[in-house]
C-alpha cells in the first residue's frame, strides 16, 4: 500500500471559518453563497421541519463559533448525487440537501430549515432509518467531526437502523436521537451536540 | 487498480496518523473540544459516499480573484500572489469539479470578521474569501494577497505563521476536508502549535506551499504551488449485497 498517496493533513477551520463558508455571519457580504441554513424553497417536496440546538464543549459551555454542515436525502429517501442509484426514487430538483449554519456568536444556538428525509437503503440491503448527516468544524477541532441526527418520532425504524445498532452502548445511542416538538405549525427537532464529557455525542469515523 | 471509480464507490479508510489528533494539548482550545470516546467506525453507505454537487454556474467570475472580488476604491495592499495546484485522490487520480473555498487574513494579519479585534488594519479593498472548482485535470488557481502573520491567544506570545484556510468538497461526504496552507520559508512554521499537532513531519511539509517561479506573472505576481490529496475512491471488487439494491 506504500504507493498510495497520503491524504493531506487536516487543520482546524479556526475562529474565522465564517469568512470562507458563511460570509454573511462574519459580518459582510461578498458573493451570493447559496449554501445556508435554509435548504428548502416553496417548490421543495416534503414535510417542513426545523432543527435547532447548541453544540457544547467539555465544560458544558456552548461553542459559539462552530460551523455545521448537513447533508441529507430528499423526502423520497434519495440523495441528489449520481452515486445514488436506488431504483424507483426520483431526485427533487428543488432540493440539493446541503446546508450550512453558524452558531449564534452570543448564544451558541444554531438552526436549519429543511424537510424530513425519507429512508435510504443501507449498505447491506437493510433500510436505514431517516437521518441527517452532520459535520462540525470550529476553532479547537483539528479534524471535522461526523455524526448523524435521527428522528425521535421514528422509534421503530431507529430500533432496526444498522448504524444505530453498531453502537454497543444503549445509553450512547440516545445522543443521536432528536426529540420532536410541535410549535404552532412547525415541527421542531432539538439536536444538542456534546463534544466531550457527560452525554458525549457519538461521532463516526466514516 | 482495475477500473476507474464510479460515483458512489466507497473511499479508503482514513489513516489517523496523517492528521493531528483531536486532543492536542499544545493547541489549548482543543482540550475541551475533543471527544474522549473512540469514533465509531462504520461501513460507508449512500450517506457517506454521496455528497453535494456544485455547478459552475453557481460561481461568479471574480470568486477566485481575491485581489478584485472586494476591491471598492482601489487595489488591496500587500504582496500579489497566485496560488495553484491540483487535487488528486490517494491513487493519484484527479478529483474533478471539487469545490475549493479559501479564506484568510489580509496583509496586516487582520481578518474581516466581527470577532477579530487585532490592531492590524482592515483593508477596505480586501474581503479575504474566494472559491473555485477544479477543472477536468483536477487543477485550480486563484489570485490573492499574501496574508500576514498575527498573534493569537494560546501561549502569551504565540503568532500564527502566514496561512490560507482551505475547505475542499470532493466526490463524497467522506472526502470533505479542511486544512491550512503555509508558505515556504516562514520562520513561524517551526513553532506553530496548530501545525505541530500533526504527528508526522512529511505531512507537515505537505501543507507548506513552495514558491513556483514557473508560474510567476511578469511585473505582476509571484506564485505558490499547493497540491491537495483527498481520500482515494476505490471500486469494490466483490460484495454479496450490491449497495442500494433492494432485497
Amino acid at each position: 500500500m506504500s504507493n498510495l498517496l497520503r491524504e493531506t493533513a487536516s487543520q482546524t477551520a479556526g475562529p474565522y471559518v465564517h469568512i470562507g463558508l458563511a460570509p454573511h455571519a462574519a459580518g459582510f457580504d461578498i458573493f451570493d453563497n447559496k449554501v445556508g441554513p435554509v435548504l428548502v424553497t416553496p417548490e421543495t417536496k416534503g414535510e417542513r421541519i426545523r432543527i435547532e440546538g447548541i453544540v457544547a464543549d467539555g465544560s458544558g459551555t456552548p461553542v459559539r463559533d462552530v460551523l455545521i454542515e448537513i447533508w441529507q436525502a430528499n423526502a423520497a429517501g434519495k440523495y441528489n448525487h449520481p452515486g445514488d442509484r436506488q431504483p424507483g426514487k426520483a431526485i427533487d430538483p428543488s432540493f440539493r440537501g446541503w446546508g450550512r449554519a453558524a452558531s449564534d456568536f452570543d448564544t451558541g444556538a444554531y438552526a436549519f430549515e429543511t424537510i424530513k428525509p425519507g429512508s435510504v437503503m443501507g449498505r447491506d440491503g437493510r433500510p436505514m432509518a431517516p437521518h441527517i448527516n452532520f459535520w462540525l468544524v470550529a476553532r479547537g477541532i483539528n479534524i471535522g467531526l461526523h455524526t448523524r441526527m435521527y428522528f425521535g418520532d421514528e422509534a421503530p425504524a431507529n430500533a432496526k437502523d444498522p448504524v444505530i445498532n453498531l453502537i454497543e452502548w444503549q445509553v450512547r445511542r440516545q445522543t443521536l436521537i432528536a426529540p420532536r416538538e410541535q410549535r404552532g405549525d412547525v415541527a421542531v427537532y432539538r439536536f444538542d451536540i456534546r463534544l466531550q464529557g457527560e452525554g458525549e455525542t457519538v461521532f463516526f469515523d466514516i | 487498480m482495475t477500473r476507474a471509480p464510479q460515483p458512489g464507490d466507497e473511499f479508503l479508510m482514513r489513516d489517523p496518523s496523517s492528521h493531528p489528533p483531536a486532543h492536542a494539548p499544545g493547541y489549548k482550545t482543543s482540550v475541551l473540544r475533543s471527544p474522549r470516546n473512540a469514533l465509531i467506525s462504520l461501513q460507508q453507505s449512500l450517506s457517506e459516499v454521496t455528497g453535494p454537487v456544485i455547478g459552475i454556474d453557481e460561481l461568479g467570475p471574480l470568486d477566485h480573484d481575491l485581489i478584485m472580488n472586494y476591491a471598492r476604491s482601489g487595489l488591496p495592499v500587500g504582496e500579489r500572489i497566485i496560488v495553484h495546484g491540483h487535487v488528486r485522490d490517494q491513487f493519484g487520480r484527479p478529483v474533478k469539479n471539487a469545490l475549493i473555498e479559501v479564506w484568510q487574513a489580509n496583509a496586516s494579519g487582520r481578518y474581516r470578521h466581527k470577532n477579530d479585534q487585532y490592531i492590524g488594519a482592515l483593508d477596505p479593498n480586501f474581503g479575504g474569501c474566494g472559491r473555485m472548482l477544479t477543472d477536468e485535470n483536477g487543477c485550480y488557481a486563484y489570485r490573492t494577497i499574501k496574508p500576514g502573520p498575527y498573534p493569537w491567544r494560546n501561549r502569551i506570545n504565540d503568532w500564527r505563521p502566514s496561512h490560507i484556510h482551505v475547505a475542499i468538497s470532493g466526490d463524497g461526504w467522506a472526502q470533505r476536508l479542511v486544512t491550512q496552507m503555509y508558505f515556504e520559508g516562514d520562520p513561524l512554521i517551526a513553532t506553530c502549535p496548530i501545525l505541530r499537532a500533526i504527528p508526522d513531519e512529511s505531512q507537515i511539509r505537505g501543507l507548506i506551499a513552495l514558491q513556483d517561479t514557473s508560474a510567476f506573472v511578469q511585473f505582476d505576481s509571484r506564485a505558490y504551488r499547493f497540491d491537495i490529496v483527498l481520500r482515494g475512491q476505490r471500486a469494490t471488487l466483490f460484495e454479496n449485497h450490491v449497495q442500494g439494491e433492494a432485497k
